[in-house]
């Protein structure tokens, strides 16, 4: 698997190069949030906020009032828990092009419960007008600009940063509201809707169980707000157990909340099983730990599907494709976090 | 204090300067300005300011359990500070990336094991890098900067209408006062006349991003705190004798910060060379790393650190040439 460096770095400053509209505004984290190279690059059209998001998000809100592409880069967490008011009143109701590019979404932060964003998908969701945009690899951190600033309204985006695999091929870049079909099964046993980083851990669990003769379609979702997938419920309907939804975030308001809603809706008559953070916040530890512990990576699907069918396949932690970890002081990142 | 004693805090702070030294070195990173800035702080709060619970030994942190939920009730690490004892000080601790400097603080003082340095940051462990309430010596959860002062004022305020006699103490760090949270927060202190609140800032003037004034500037922080209705004192943040002189004077009705003008290379001027990037240590290369390991081998070797050395040198040199100037007049 191929694995990336920086690619946001790099990549924001050769798309802006000839959008003289777009901004950069940081929150004191401008190398931990990739920005760095953009500042160095163009000075003019980098702000410096301090530690103060709330005042960052309206005052975002206010350069979009006037022409300006405010593009707001912090942790996740900081945009939508600290400034949600703001983002509600000064960007989201006047449906301002505000995007904002939210960091170490989820488990991806060893910083604790303070730094996890693990309800923003639900919270934003809940927003009219608002756009929400995840990425799963080095090709959509590369594509996700494009289709953010193609947006006539406000985005908000989970982002990767660091060292990141490539997952898909970058000619076929991330598409507003189009998703992603991983693998196709006439008569699948499941259908698998998969997020970010959880659709790595998808793949190696389908193929697992694939060598196991368990059938899986597989989705990946990009674009989790607006959600319209009449595919996805066909694909459901004509499975022998239902859905299985996997996301790096609450099980509530998230992925599987918005998959919840669409099935209730389509009628595809059909079970949901969601994985996913169920209802807890999480403390400080490594990515890879927190996802065991806290049931969303590959061998916690393996334990799913295994309920559900009733048979139990052997699989190993050891039998599943290789995953990429990275060190704690990966020089591809500036700070501990 | 006595000479002696300000000799005792001076070396826990250089002791503490050294830990966080060592443990950067072991664990290829960690926040070492901190410590160079904030050691004399933490160490005259644990040693001559804080009122703090009698401990028999120094305490072992427990492993993390769970977060708080139906089944788990919440867990803090006050017992490690006053245990919430009426006659104790509560101590909140606002930037939670100096949790690092404080279990040094713990250690240092006594009321930490030092084998509780071993699982910081480990899976599993209560010793976060980031401390969270449920980590030792810390109070509340106060990672998202400019939170804790706002908790602080509520608990100094419950402990006001309680009658209790300790206070609440709060060491806060320069760039998240830069919150609007943080000003809001010393606005309701001063309004509802919090006098058993005292804040101690670290005005390092670095952050993530640099010098301060580069990024969003404070300055003037003393006027502006005295402009919110604080009573407030601007101090040379390494010494000690006047953290302690503050720390234990009359209170007033108006809640008190004290800003201590600090050194981000304090005891370790070999990180001079980092300007102006000190929040996070990491090292370029393994050579940068050996050479890290090297000042420290040095240091421990002398077993005091260069802050108290160089304190005594530059003490002895001023008095020397006051000497020989007076010799020369008469
Ligand atoms: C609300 C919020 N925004 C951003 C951060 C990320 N962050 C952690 S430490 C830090 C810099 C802190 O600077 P300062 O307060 O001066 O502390 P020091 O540099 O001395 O560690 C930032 C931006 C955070 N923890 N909370």
């Amino acid at each position: 698997m191929e694995i990336l460096k920086k690619v946001h770095s790099r990549n924001i400053v050769k798309w802006a190069k000839n959008k003289k509209d777009v901004y950069v505004l940081s929150a004191d984290l401008t190398s931990s949030v990739e920005a760095d190279l953009f500042r160095d690059t163009y000075p003019d059209r980098f702000l410096s906020m301090g530690i103060a998001e709330q005042n960052m998000l309206a005052f975002a809100g206010g350069m979009a009032r006037e022409g300006l592409t405010p593009f707001v880069h912090t942790f996740a967490v900081f945009i939508y828990r600290r400034a949600f008011d703001q983002i509600a009143m000064s960007v989201a109701y006047p449906n301002l092009p505000v995007k904002m590019v939210g960091f170490l979404p989820g488990v991806l932060t060893p910083g604790g419960a303070t730094h996890q964003a693990i309800e923003d998908v639900a919270v934003m969701r809940a927003l009219p007008n608002m756009t929400i945009l995840e990425t799963g690899d080095a090709t959509e951190v590369e594509s996700v600009l494009d289709v953010a600033y193609k947006v006539k309204g406000p985005v908000y985006i989970r982002m990767l940063r660091g060292e990141i695999p490539r997952l898909f091929d970058p000619a076929e870049p991330m598409q507003f509201g189009k998703a992603r079909v991983l693998n196709e099964e006439k008569k699948p046993d499941f259908v698998l809707v998969s997020s970010g980083i959880c659709t790595e851990e998808g793949m190696r669990a389908r193929l697992a169980l694939a060598d196991h003769g368990v059938k899986i379609t597989h989705y990946h979702i990009s674009t989790l707000k607006p959600f319209d997938h009449p595919e996805i419920m066909e694909a459901i309907a004509n499975s022998k157990y239902g859905c299985i939804t996997f996301e790096n975030h609450s099980i509530i308001g998230g992925l599987g909340s918005i998959v919840a809603e669409c099935m209730a809706e389509a009628g595809p008559g059909k079970k949901l099983y969601r994985i996913g953070l169920k209802d807890t916040f999480v403390h400080g530890a490594s990515k890879a730990y927190l996802m065991k512990e806290y049931g969303i990576d590959a061998m916690s699907m393996i334990a799913l599907v295994e309920g559900v069918t009733g048979k139990e396949y052997g699989i190993e932690e050891h039998d599943l494709a290789e995953t990429y970890t990275p060190a704690i002081h990966s020089d591809a990142k500036a700070e501990a976090l | 204090m006595n000479q002696k004693q300000e000799l005792e805090v001076r070396r826990a702070a250089d002791r503490i300067r050294l830990r966080v030294l060592e443990h950067t070195v072991s664990q290829n990173g960690g926040y070492l300005s901190q410590a160079c800035s904030s050691a004399d702080l933490f160490a005259t709060l644990y040693m001559r300011v804080l009122k703090l619970a009698k401990l028999d030994k120094p305490l072992m942190p427990k492993k993390f359990k769970a977060v708080p939920g139906p089944k788990q009730k919440a867990v803090t690490g006050a017992r490690f500070n006053g245990n919430g004892s009426p006659d104790c000080d509560s101590f909140i601790l606002s930037p939670a990336q100096y949790a690092l400097v404080l279990y040094a603080a713990l250690i240092e003082t006594g009321r930490m094991d030092a084998r509780a340095m071993k699982e910081y940051n480990k899976d599993g462990s209560s010793v976060e890098m980031i401390g969270a309430e449920h980590s030792p010596g810390m109070e509340v959860t106060t990672g998202s900067l400019g939170q804790g002062i706002s908790q602080a004022a509520g608990i100094a305020f419950a402990r006001k209408v309680r009658g209790d006699k300790g206070r609440v103490v709060v060491m806060l760090s320069d760039g998240e006062c830069q919150s609007g949270e943080f000003w809001e927060a010393v606005q309701a202190a001063s309004y509802h006349d919090l006098g058993n609140l005292i804040c101690f800032v670290d005005v390092n003037g670095f952050q993530c991003d640099g010098k301060m004034t580069t990024v969003m500037n404070l300055e003037p922080f003393d006027d502006r705190l005295r402009a919110f209705g604080a009573r407030v004192f601007r101090i040379d943040g390494h010494d000690v004798q006047e953290i302690e002189r503050i720390a234990k004077m009359r209170p007033s009705k108006k809640p008190t910060f004290v800003l201590c003008d600090t050194d981000p290379t304090r005891g370790l001027p070999f990180l001079k060379e980092r300007y102006p990037k000190f929040h996070y240590v990491r090292f370029l290369d393994p050579k940068d790393r050996e050479r890290y390991r090297g000042y420290y081998e040095k240091l421990a070797a002398k077993g005091d650190l260069t802050a108290t050395a160089a304190i005594e040198a530059e003490k002895a040199a001023a008095e020397k040439a006051a000497a020989h100037a007076a010799g020369k007049e008469a």
